[in-house]
């Protein structure tokens, strides 16, 4: 088992911490490194696609996961899987799609670990159908800061508080994941154009129900009468008959390509009001007004960034920060305010979305609520966006809603307790599964979790 | 901890009756700073200092430390950093002295040495083996530009500003990659009581401005800050000039 010291941080490149590198390859090193941490602790961290401090210990241990990624078990017939946590979800498509299934859940990326995917609870564009992926995890293996491993089962508050619980209930070491069938690898995509935010929430509210999957690009540069127009991109898993003949011999092929990586030291100050301002116009104006069933490959569907390894260094040195939020149904009023505000910030954001959120799950810090949920990444060297973000926090408050902490690197800590109500029940929960405050990050530390 | 904008949540100024410092403090207050001590000798102004920022809605704690006395130094922050993590160190103490006075006073000049220059040693050592230790913060030196070059006029101070300027950068340097991020701080001419009563020299600024361009570097991880800004172009050209030029500048 390696260790070094090295400095880290989360997908966004901000806030960089020291802390000692663990790379536990067995059950038993996973389990020696939780029972050496020390006084400044450890986190599990998976491929650190969260975007804060979510995986960052600093002065303590941070236990590179990404070692123990064997998939043990697929029922294909009944369609689970069983696999260790340090599993990407890109590996879990490659095994999986082969045999007719699907993961349940998957983010705008696939370079995330089961671990990592039930420790921030993620949501995809399916949230509205399927809910978060803690939903379809039967069980898990959980060591806790005794040294000890639990099996956890959905329905008991140890799984409520690791769901979502960002690492701090202890180190998930394996998964049983309930899949989703799929005859055939390819997405069956409608898209459509929204020339306004009210357009937009009428679009979504009207067809969501109609698609697994659902999602809008939303241009948060446009101002005036042309706020909030996005792209709605909606889509199915393609049935064998949409296929062509010629495709219909290989149903189930799962390929993806890479371009080169993003150079480790981009050019500060590419992405300026001006130049995202024109991509976004491109974007929406090339986008088709309206188009039904085209066959798309699951890559370019779903997460089409992962395209481009290290994408996230094209915001320069300074970094990004990732602003998500969710306020309930009928707090539209909110968001508009918020989209205006944004709007008129300028914020030169190209990869902001709008999705609206079905039923949430049980888990204590959990993220997904039904209601709107707006996505948006900022350089972090924005001048004044600080205060903007801030003054944003309010208003989700103020509306009931709430902030992602697998995204969040900069939230108020004051306003934590009230955006997640069983806060506390998570915390006394802590304080008696792990007194000695064995698992700890930056986030915890930041907004005392 | 800091976050992303590099905005610290707790703060331990080393010399807590400055005014850039108490200045950056209503700064960092009004943003995440919630834990603020206030480092110096113990004094109705420290005290006073204190109040002010507590008024504010910080939790602020005063400490007893003396830069002239570098023997204190590991117990006096040391309390400090058992209370919890510091997200950032700023080191403000320093003295100007009074050059014409103190070249007749070798003792007065020596002071001044001490206090700006083995003081911010000593105590910028233990703060740094404190936040390496922690993993993470910043530790911001005020330095000055009169320490990029020596002048006639204020030689002694100047010099000890150099020999600070030089520690921190090589501070900086050794802790790379440990999560520590160091941060030279070069005012100009600063008004302020420790300058009332002066002649100001171009480009004068103030407290707040300084406030200002370290909570901008901070944001930016910056190594450097000049302030204002336009110091750093005229300094470049400054550090160049020849000694027979240099000496005549009026400045």
């Amino acid at each position: 088992m390696s260790a070094d010291t090295v400095s880290v941080t989360g997908w966004g490149r901000t806030a960089p911490t020291a802390a000692r590198l663990v790379r536990p390859r067995t059950y038993e090193e996973a389990a020696a490194a939780v029972r050496a941490c020390g006084a400044r602790g450890g986190i599990p961290r998976g491929l650190g696609r969260a975007y804060g401090d979510a995986a960052q210990n600093a002065g303590g241990a941070v236990l590179d996961m990404t070692g123990l990624d064997r998939v043990h078990a697929v029922d294909a017939a009944g369609g689970t899987v069983l696999c260790d946590a340090g599993v990407s979800l890109h590996r879990l498509m490659e095994v999986l799609l082969p045999l007719g299934w699907f993961v349940p859940v998957t983010p705008g990326t696939r370079y995330v670990t089961v671990g990592g995917a039930i420790g921030a609870d993620i949501h995809g564009k399916n949230h509205h159908v399927s809910g978060s992926f803690a939903r379809h995890v039967l069980a898990l293996e959980l060591l806790t800061a005794d040294g000890e491993v639990r099996t956890v089962l959905p329905g008991t508050p140890l799984f409520d508080a690791t769901a979502g619980g960002m690492g701090l209930t202890g180190v998930i070491l394996t998964a049983t994941v309930r899949l989703q069938p799929v005859e055939t690898s390819l997405m069956s995509v409608d898209t459509e154009r929204a020339r306004d935010l009210d357009d937009l929430l009428a679009r979504l509210t009207a067809g969501d129900h109609r698609h697994r999957y659902s999602v809008a690009w939303i241009d948060l540069l446009a101002r005036g009468a042309a706020t909030g127009r996005a792209v709605l991109t909606r889509g199915d898993h393609a049935p064998l008959d949409a296929l062509p003949a010629r495709r219909r011999t290989r149903p189930l092929e799962f390929r993806t390509a890479r371009l080169p990586a993003a150079p480790a030291r981009f050019p500060e100050g590419l992405l300026t009001r001006t130049t995202v301002g024109l991509f976004n116009t491109v974007w929406y104006h090339k986008a088709p007004r309206a188009e039904t069933g085209r066959l798309r490959p699951i890559p370019a569907f779903f997460h089409p960034l992962d395209g481009v390894p290290d994408w996230n260094r094209v915001y320069g040195r300074g970094g990004f920060v990732q602003y998500q939020f969710v306020v309930g149904h009928g707090r539209e009023e909110a968001l508009r305010r918020i989209v205006r505000r944004i709007a008129e910030h300028r914020c030169p954001s190209f990869l902001a979305v709008l999705k609206r959120f079905g039923e949430g799950d049980a888990g204590w810090l959990s993220f997904p609520v039904p209601g709107w949920t707006l996505a948006l990444d900022i350089p972090a060297n924005l001048p004044g966006l600080g205060p903007l973000l801030d003054g944003l926090d309010e208003e989700v408050a103020e509306a009931g809603g709430r902030v992602y902490l697998a995204k969040d690197s900069r939230l108020r800590p004051e306003l934590l307790a009230a955006m997640y109500p069983r806060l506390d029940e998570f915390r006394a929960l802590r304080a008696e599964l792990d007194p000695r405050g064995v698992f700890v990050s930056d986030l915890s530390r930041r907004l005392a979790l | 901890m800091k976050d992303a904008f590099g905005l610290p949540q707790s703060l331990l100024v080393l010399g807590g009756t400055s005014e850039i410092a108490l200045a950056t403090a209503r700064r960092l207050i009004a943003r995440r700073t919630r834990v603020v001590w206030l480092a110096g000798r113990p004094s109705p102004a420290l005290e006073a200092a204190a109040a002010d920022l507590r008024a504010l809605g910080a939790e602020v704690r005063t400490v007893a430390f003396d830069a002239l006395d570098p023997a204190s130094h590991e117990a006096a922050l040391g309390k400090v950093f058992a209370e919890g993590d510091i997200d950032l160190v700023l080191l403000a103490f320093g003295i100007l002295g009074d050059q014409a006075h103190d070249e007749r006073e070798p003792l007065n000049a020596v002071r001044v040495a001490q206090t700006n220059y083995t003081g911010a040693v000593s105590s910028g050592l233990v703060a740094a083996r404190a936040l390496q230790d922690q993993g993470h913060g910043s530790l911001v030196v005020l330095s000055s530009v009169a320490g990029e070059r020596a002048r006639r006029a204020n030689f002694i101070y100047g010099s000890s500003k150099a020999g600070l300027d030089a520690f921190a950068q090589g501070l900086g340097d050794a802790l790379l990659g440990t999560g520590v991020h160091v941060m030279v701080v070069r005012p100009g001419f600063v008004r302020s009581r420790m300058t009332a009563g002066r002649e100001e020299a171009p480009l004068a600024t103030t407290p707040g401005a300084v406030a200002a361009a370290i909570e901008l570097g901070l944001r930016r991880r910056s190594e450097t800050v000049w302030v204002p800004g336009t110091l750093r172009v005229v300094m470049s050209a400054v550090r160049h000039l020849p000694r027979a030029v240099f000496r005549r500048l009026p400045m």
